[in-house]
């Protein structure tokens, strides 16, 4: 979808900002540019809507030289998001969304009706529609800036570091949304951050660059965990790379049994049988909060629970959080331990790692 | 004192001094029309000058160091020079006026250009704007506050000094501060200089109500 061949980035000033970059973005996924600042993350995004001009080598994007085009239409046919979201403060919500149908051509009332429709897909009210964005809070006018990058519904969506400036607590929600979008408009993504968990949690690929412009390793986020390219890629992934692992592999095949009974500590349930809390035999003792889980939640947060229960078990919930069974902490080792071999080893698949020197 | 400012208060509210060619009412139309004008002329030229040097960066070095230039220059001075090269017309007043307007006007648009938020320029341009769009629907509206600003100053300015029209022996509300000189009578030139004031002041405060109303909904 997005091919970068022999692209090479000098600023006037005489620093490179990419160094002989070759890389092929495939349609559909989300691909995350990280590395620390000054890798040229951002002018390889800036490159793809000619908002920076390559100083040799070739960008396609769908096939067509990017150079070759008109670069206001072809900004036109690319969603964009930036960091703080870049909104228009004369401008109410909903014509800010409306922006590029506008530029299109498309009439005020066919662009404000499209406006509208997406208010909702970013899930914020009609309401907000007729607000300005000082009146919106950080994570709304973020919301804002995914929502006119998508107005005119564009293959492609270059987002640089959208979540850079909001607070952890709204980020995690920003990331779910986006997630969420995502299967259901299943655009090509490229995405920016210098943040490695958002790398993880966000990316079906990472591609990790290292200061001077040179693109380090890409791949998957499991196989980059298992198998990173050489020490800069393991040093920045940082220490916990297993356990970052472990939180793409979900609880799924954890076997489960049935709670224990007449232990030292029973597990309370309520009347629809969910799980409340451990209780002690012993009452002098407090009763130790728990956090049910699910199939869908991963295996580092079902090592968490595990660590935090006092039996070392964990209570498993179906959809509705009605308790389905328990798992031991040595199960879940066990299935942590199996998820980094198989990542280590994979086999039958040819291995998606492209490196440059 | 106390007697001057009566035979102010006569002068001023007397239905005979605001009646016929030379009453108030006449003066202060004149006034207004070249105040206007010239303001009008001023905006014609450094509106546009503004917004280029602006949009593009290029050439503020140039325009700021002209626009202090058009500030250091002697009004009346150059209301005699022109005089002197086109003999008697309204030619020497407007060219004054015109001069200390513009200046004003340069200087505050180009503020307001350049006080646009570069990440918001990014991202217009980045929607897919072109140069003409990314000035007339960002850059323009953004810059407004500060552009009327100096429209504002430029016109208080002019109503100050269009004065000197009566100086060449124009009308406007001058004309009773240098027939006053002239006659010795200080309560004319009183009543001349308070219109002038009262006009400016009257003009700033509208215009001021005015912009807070256009821009309620921005934040700073």
């Amino acid at each position: 979808m997005i091919q970068f061949d022999a692209i090479h980035k000098r600023f006037p000033n005489g620093t490179t900002a990419v160094h002989d970059l070759s890389l092929e973005i495939p349609e559909g996924g989300v691909t995350v540019l990280v590395g620390s600042s000054g890798c040229g993350k951002t002018t390889t995004l800036r490159m793809v809507n000619r908002m920076v001009e390559p100083t040799s080598g070739t960008i396609r994007v769908g096939g067509k030289d990017v150079t070759r085009q008109d670069a206001a239409e072809l900004r036109r046919s690319i969603g964009y998001v930036i960091q703080q979201a870049g909104l228009f403060p004369h401008r109410t919500v909903l014509d800010n969304i409306a922006t590029v149908p506008l530029l299109l051509g498309h009439g005020r009332r066919r662009a404000r009706a499209r406006a509208a429709e997406l208010l909702e897909t970013v899930g914020l009210t009609a309401e907000s529609g007729r607000r300005y964005p000082h009146q919106l809070s950080g994570g709304q006018q973020q919301r804002v800036g995914v929502a006119r990058a998508l107005a005119a519904d564009p293959p492609v969506l270059l987002m640089d570091e959208p979540f850079g400036a909001v607070d952890p607590v709204v980020r995690t929600q920003l990331q779910d949304e986006l997630l969420r979008l995502q299967k259901e408009l299943n655009k090509t993504i490229v995405f920016v951050t210098h943040d490695v968990d958002e790398a993880v949690r966000l990316g079906d690929r990472i591609a990790i660059f290292r200061t001077g412009g040179h693109l380090v390793q890409c791949a998957a986020p499991a196989e980059l965990l298992a198998r990173p390219a050489d020490d800069f890629v393991a040093d920045f992934l940082g220490a916990e790379r297993g356990l970052k692992l472990l939180s793409l592999k979900t609880l799924a095949d954890v076997p489960q049994g049935p709670a224990p009974e007449g232990g030292a500590w029973t597990l309370v349930l309520d009347e629809a049988r969910k799980p409340l809390h451990w209780a002690p035999k012993d009452t002098k003792d407090a009763e130790i909060p728990l956090r049910p889980l699910a199939d869908g939640d991963s295996l580092l947060a079902a090592l968490d629970e595990s660590i935090a229960s006092p039996t070392g078990l964990i209570a498993r919930v179906d959809a509705d959080g009605v308790l389905t069974g328990v798992s031991s902490r040595d199960d879940i080792h066990e299935h942590a331990g199996r998820a980094h071999t198989a990542a280590r080893t994979r086999t039958g698949t040819e291995p998606e790692t492209e490196t440059a020197a | 004192m106390f007697e001057l400012f009566k035979n102010l208060g006569k002068w001023l509210t007397s239905g005979a001094q605001w009646a016929g060619s030379d009453g108030i009412a006449h003066r202060l139309t004149e006034h207004l029309q070249y105040s206007l004008i010239a303001t009008l002329v001023a905006a014609a030229i450094g509106l546009p000058l503004g917004l280029l040097i602006g949009h593009t960066g290029r050439g503020a070095f140039l325009a700021i160091n002209l626009a202090s230039f058009g500030r250091a220059l002697p009004t009346v001075g150059l209301v005699v020079l022109v005089f002197l090269a086109s003999g008697l017309s309204m030619w020497p007043v407007y060219i004054a006026l015109v001069a200390l307007a513009v200046p004003s006007i340069v200087t505050n648009t180009y503020a307001g250009m350049t006080a646009v938020d570069p990440d918001i320029k990014d991202a217009a341009r980045g929607q897919g704007m072109r140069g003409h769009q990314v000035l007339f629907q960002v850059e323009l509206p953004l810059a407004l506050p500060l552009i009327m600003t100096g429209l504002r100053l430029a016109l208080i300015q002019v109503v100050a000094t269009a004065t000197i029209a009566a100086y060449v022996s124009f009308g406007g509300l001058g004309r009773y501060v240098f027939d006053g000189l002239a006659q010795r009578d200080l309560v004319q030139v009183l009543g001349g200089a308070v219109l002038v004031a009262v006009v400016a002041i009257v003009l700033d405060l509208g215009l001021a109500t005015l912009q807070r109303f256009l821009f309620r909904h921005r934040t700073a």
